[in-house]
């Protein structure tokens, strides 16, 4: 049975090796309006022990995707910060005040998306936590829906004042237990066809499942605009869908499932390049 | 409106078949492979092509076959399986066909005739929790077909 587990290893090799174009990820250098150079590709953090290099989505998409993200003027997610940017200075709520009223200009927002998720009072906390906090006991508005376009717009605007700096998420102290937790949610098997995020973005990157080029499941570049569902996505979302379609019962947006998980899968892109509003197919 | 009926027939031709065939939970595996035919009817060839493809057992999201060429964008994920009925026996074939892990215990590839043991199994894609009984993702006869399909790949 070894020696035909063996031919089978190589038989597999002969395969991928004929149909060649799609082994691993491209060459490609990602920067962004001529100017900003994005790390896409960089040693894996210490704490993976799957994997040695760890890769941007972006080196996994085809030129034609690739490119919308090059130019802000081409990227479809810019429609959505735009409107941000509006909402970041108008008054909302029983309380008289934006955003902006309190924080000033959005840049100084710089830094803080890539450190987040974080624990704050015994609790992991996700920048739609802080933005609803915000709108809620500060400006006594509405909370926003969590994959809504005016908060992952807000994210993403948020996020943009960190693009091209490295992913930094604390995983130790308090932060420790609920990392610990996400590990487990990453590497469990669910639904009715066992997969784990690892049965594709670990142990499968790089290889076609049909028609989809497997990343690594990286989550740097989100929110991200899915040309698929032709908005900003959020993390969170993408979670759900990939766990949906392995016939299980997924976690709902928001859960602290989800939000161990989003704390969890950021630590793997540890040290890669914020660079939220991504495109990716 | 003729291949609507033949489709009919053939599915509650399965599914009687499937009547006598044992539960997954049943089946006796010997070194990760299944000796005995799981419904006494010989495997359709033909009707084990098609479930290679979308829908059905969709073994082509991983698998490549060169005799499905018609179809695009095979899957790189498991070993190609052209040839494949020249490396394994049939008992072997059944027995990764409909539950792969008791021969390869890490292997990514799904366990088609099985129907406990899940984790947050859900309602099919919806995302939601499944209710009631598990039906396996193929049936005893569609797996003694797929069987009789990749039996005819050889080198």
């Amino acid at each position: 049975m070894t020696k035909k587990a063996i031919s089978l290893g190589i038989l597999a090799l002969a395969v991928g090796a004929g149909s060649g174009a799609y082994a691993g990820p491209d060459d490609d250098s990602l920067v962004i309006n001529d100017e900003l150079e994005m790390v896409t590709e960089t040693a894996a953090p210490a704490h993976m022990e799957g994997i040695d290099t760890i890769y941007s989505g972006w080196r996994f998409r085809t030129d034609e995707t690739q490119s919308l993200q090059l130019d802000d003027f081409d990227n479809p997610a810019m429609l959505t910060v735009d409107q941000a940017i509006d909402a970041y200075s108008e008054v909302d709520g029983s309380e008289n005040e934006s955003c902006a009223s309190c924080h000033g200009d959005v840049e100084s927002f710089a830094g803080l998306s890539a450190a987040m998720p974080k624990v704050k009072d015994g609790n992991l906390v996700t920048l739609e936590d802080e933005i609803n906090n915000c709108r809620s006991t500060r400006m006594g508005a509405e909370e926003w829906k969590w994959s809504g376009q005016d908060m992952q717009g807000m994210v993403a605007l948020i996020g943009l004042q960190s693009r091209g700096m490295p992913v930094d998420v604390a995983i130790d102290g308090d932060a420790a237990p609920f990392w610990e937790k996400g590990k487990e949610i990453y590497y469990t098997r669910y639904g009715q066809l066992e997969l784990s995020c690892a049965s594709c973005h670990e142990e499968n990157y790089g290889n076609m499942i049909r028609a989809d080029h497997l990343s690594q499941g990286q989550i740097n570049g989100f929110p991200t605009y899915r040309l698929k569902q032709a908005r900003l996505i959020s993390r969170h979302n993408r979670f759900r869908g990939c766990i949906r379609d392995t016939r299980a019962h997924t976690f709902a947006e928001g859960s602290d499932e989800f939000r161990a998980l989003e704390l969890y899968v950021l630590s793997r892109s540890n040290g890669l390049s914020v660079e939220t509003p991504a495109v990716r197919q | 409106m003729k291949t609507t009926s033949l489709i009919v027939a053939s599915v509650l031709a399965a599914g009687m078949a499937s009547a006598d065939a044992p539960a997954p939970t049943d089946v006796v595996f010997e070194d990760g492979a299944v000796a005995a035919s799981l419904t006494g009817t010989p495997g359709n060839a033909a009707e084990g092509r098609k479930i290679m493809n979308k829908g059905a057992g969709n073994c082509i999201a991983c698998h490549a076959v060169s005799d499905l060429a018609e179809l695009a964008f095979h899957g790189e994920i498991g070993p190609g399986l052209d040839g494949v009925g020249d490396r394994w026996s049939e008992p072997e074939l059944r027995g990764i066909v409909a539950n792969a892990k008791n021969m390869f215990p890490d292997t990514v590839m799904p366990s088609f005739y099985k129907t406990e043991g899940f984790i947050r199994i859900g309602n099919g894609f919806t995302g939601k929790a499944a209710e009631g009984a598990v039906d396996p993702l193929l049936n005893a006869q569609q797996i003694e077909d797929v069987v009789a399909y990749l039996l005819t790949l050889k080198e």
